[in-house]
């Protein structure tokens, strides 16, 4: 019991010195919010520089550039090769004798569940509600060359891992960055993983923290009413305190088992309104095209539309980020290349079917007001296109199904604080390997970071989602930065992996253990 | 000629009433005989993890093999050995019905023996008992010791 009372402790103390800072219950939002913002501002317009002359964040470029160079130097693997990566999914290619090992499908499972999420549903909303129908093309186009990425950085995660005696795992960038370049005898490889594995903590505490914390207090406050966001952060930081630091498992394995049950149910309510309003899709998707090339009138026309679409997908589908690479990387398989296989997948289902259905039922169920003389969006103050009830992010999307299923919203509204709550705890582990392979395994060291970590989700569940949504893209986008660079270096490694195995396939080296 | 007969154990009072139902008649067949004690862990390539527990997958498999060894298999040969009764023992993942089906059809064996399994009530109405699906699906006789 004692252990646990040094970070009881530290949560004690940052409530008394955050209340003592503000009189007014309400004032400690406030307070979280200026500091935040003032602490972050630096890193958040560093990161979305524009590039010189444009209004185009140079990031964004880097990510497309990523994606369509790997696209290209795998001959669009992602198209040619979908058919092998869902039978080595089913299981076809695994041997019976390693029954037991985490198999292809459960890493597969594992990685979406730490992807699918408030990225889907919020972060849809956010861009289209900025960028207008026409993001939705360039979300889908950025989906397609991103399970490019996504093949490339989890081939490598699984070949550098690192097996423990004891039977664990770690991989990830950090690994394969560190490794691989030290086998290519290329320097500098130490000081760039250990650059990624900082922006990788950063990105633990923002997307896969604070946005998380931030969005699910919206939606349960949209349902009771406005209250302080901190008393939701301290909750949601008990529980996810309860799992990772108690080792409550009870906790996660709920979870985990509901989790895929609501993204079934959410996909499943997509597909209703879709059909119930099977009329409007062919004006619907006439509206993506016509928005994706001519903007219609969203702020920043069709450079907006294409930055929107692109920022909200990298940041649903995280290819290129790196931390697929962590997740996929425990796999059981003697062929690297086909976890590779299996991840492209990944991006498939989270952008181009689930985060699509989201923004078809938001632009279907006319939630962006269009001025029906010009045909263009009506925009607010703040540039955002207006919408029919004036909300953004979750609360859109929850709008947008609640106008043809009047009773979902309360299913979203779980849906939500479930996807955070399982986001938080995979982000807590990505995060988790950062630090240790910056500060090395131990006790303390991974009590240290845990308690961080809750203590980010009571800031993210308090400040307002401006500054939270702009600090986690930026801290997620620093992660790409790093991994991509590595990915570049060490792609010749991936394609000797792709044309040793393809040739054996077809030789029929490689069998099928079922038909 | 030999003869296989596949027993699973699962450490149970029951599984060890088809043990012993096993061991006599290994007794009648004689030398020939060979006990293949097989005790499964239930395991299926399709559920949903955490990104922890994959990490430590591997660790846990480890695990469960040298416990259900340890607490099930060696005390169960240790045994049969001492009554002078050929036998083998393994420890497996998987659906038990098929994990067993399966070791049965590579051993070429003459017949699996196992207890009437312990599901009642309304899961091993819908789903049906793990020894119902074995007698259902097996390639070979299969005996349930009551």
């Amino acid at each position: 019991m004692k252990k646990f009372m040094t970070p009881f402790n530290a949560l004690f103390a940052f409530f008394a010195l955050a209340l003592s800072t503000s009189a007014k219950a309400e004032g400690i939002d406030a307070a979280v919010n200026e500091a935040f913002g003032f602490a972050t501002g630096w890193f958040v317009n560093l990161i979305f520089a524009p590039i010189p002359g444009t209004s185009f964040p140079w990031i964004v470029l880097w990510l497309v550039v990523g994606a369509s160079v790997f696209t290209l130097y795998f001959g669009f693997v992602q198209f040619r090769n979908i058919g092998h990566s869902i039978a080595l999914v089913k299981g076809d290619y695994s041997n019976p004798n390693d029954a037991g090992e985490v198999s292809h499908f459960q890493a597969l499972a594992t990685a979406l569940s730490g992807t699918v999420g408030l990225g889907n549903i919020a972060g849809v909303a956010v861009a289209v509600s900025i960028g207008g129908a026409g993001a939705t093309f360039w979300m889908i186009l950025a989906g397609l060359l991103g399970m490019a990425s996504k093949f490339t950085e989890c081939t490598l995660g699984v070949k550098y891992r690192n097996e423990y005696k004891d039977g664990s795992v770690s991989g990830g960038p950090m690994y394969y960055i560190s490794k691989g370049f030290a086998e290519r005898g290329i320097p500098g490889g130490k000081i760039l993983a250990g650059l990624f594995a900082v922006f990788c903590i950063l990105g633990a505490f923002g997307g896969g923290n604070m946005f998380q914390a931030n969005q699910a207090h919206a939606q349960i406050s949209q349902l009771t009413g406005d209250y302080p966001g901190w008393i939701t952060g301290i909750i949601f930081a008990t529980l996810v305190f309860a799992v990772i630091v108690g080792g409550i498992k009870s906790i996660a394995r709920v979870t985990d088992k509901i989790v895929p049950i609501m993204g079934i149910l959410y996909v499943g309510a997509a597909l209703i309104i879709l059909i119930l309003n099977a009329d409007k899709i062919g004006w619907a998707f006439g509206q993506i095209f016509e928005g994706a090339f001519t903007g219609l009138g969203v702020a920043g026309g069709i450079v907006g539309a294409l930055i929107q679409g692109f920022k909200r997908a990298a940041f649903s589908n995280e290819a290129g980020v790196g931390s697929a690479a962590i997740a996929h990387s425990a796999v059981q398989t003697n062929e690297p290349i086909t976890e590779g296989f299996v991840s492209l997948l990944e991006p498939f289902i989270d952008t181009v079917v689930i985060c699509t259905m989201t923004a078809l039922v938001i632009i279907i169920t006319q939630q962006l007001v269009v001025d029906p003389t010009t045909g263009m969006y009506v925009l607010t103050e703040s540039g955002r296109i207006m919408t029919a009830d004036g909300s953004s992010g979750v609360a859109l999307t929850s709008a947008a199904f609640g106008s043809n299923i009047s009773w979902f919203p309360y299913i979203l509204a779980i849906a939500v604080v479930l996807f955070a709550f399982s986001t938080m705890i995979s982000w807590s582990y990505y995060g988790l390997k950062a630090w240790t392979y910056l500060f090395g395994e131990g006790k303390n060291a991974e009590l240290t970071f845990k308690v961080i970590f809750c203590l980010f989700i009571i800031v993210g569940a308090a400040a307002s989602l401006g500054p939270v949504i702009d600090f986690s893209d930026a801290a997620i986008f620093a992660m790409a930065v790093a991994n991509i660079i590595g990915l570049y270096f060490l792609m010749p490694i991936v394609k000797q992996e792709l044309n040793s195995y393809m040739s054996r396939l077809k030789s029929g080296e490689i069998k099928k253990y079922k038909d | 000629m030999s003869a296989t007969i596949i027993v699973g154990v699962d450490g149970s009072e029951a599984s060890s009433r088809a043990l012993s139902y096993a061991k006599r008649l290994a007794g009648l067949i004689g030398d020939e005989c060979t006990l293949e004690l097989v005790c499964v862990v239930e395991w299926s390539p399709y559920t949903f993890q955490t990104t922890e527990e994959n990490a430590l997958r591997k660790k846990h498999r480890q695990e469960e093999i040298a416990k259900a060894k340890e607490r099930v298999i060696e005390p169960a040969l240790k045994a049969l050995v001492e009554d002078g009764i050929k036998a083998e023992g393994r420890v497996l993942h998987g659906k038990v019905a098929h994990s067993l089906n399966t070791i049965a059809v590579e051993k070429n064996a003459d017949q699996i023996v196992v207890a009437r399994s312990s599901e009642h009530g309304l899961s091993a109405r819908v789903f049906g008992s793990v020894t119902a699906n074995l007698v259902m699906s097996a390639n070979v006789p299969v005996t349930v010791v009551s």
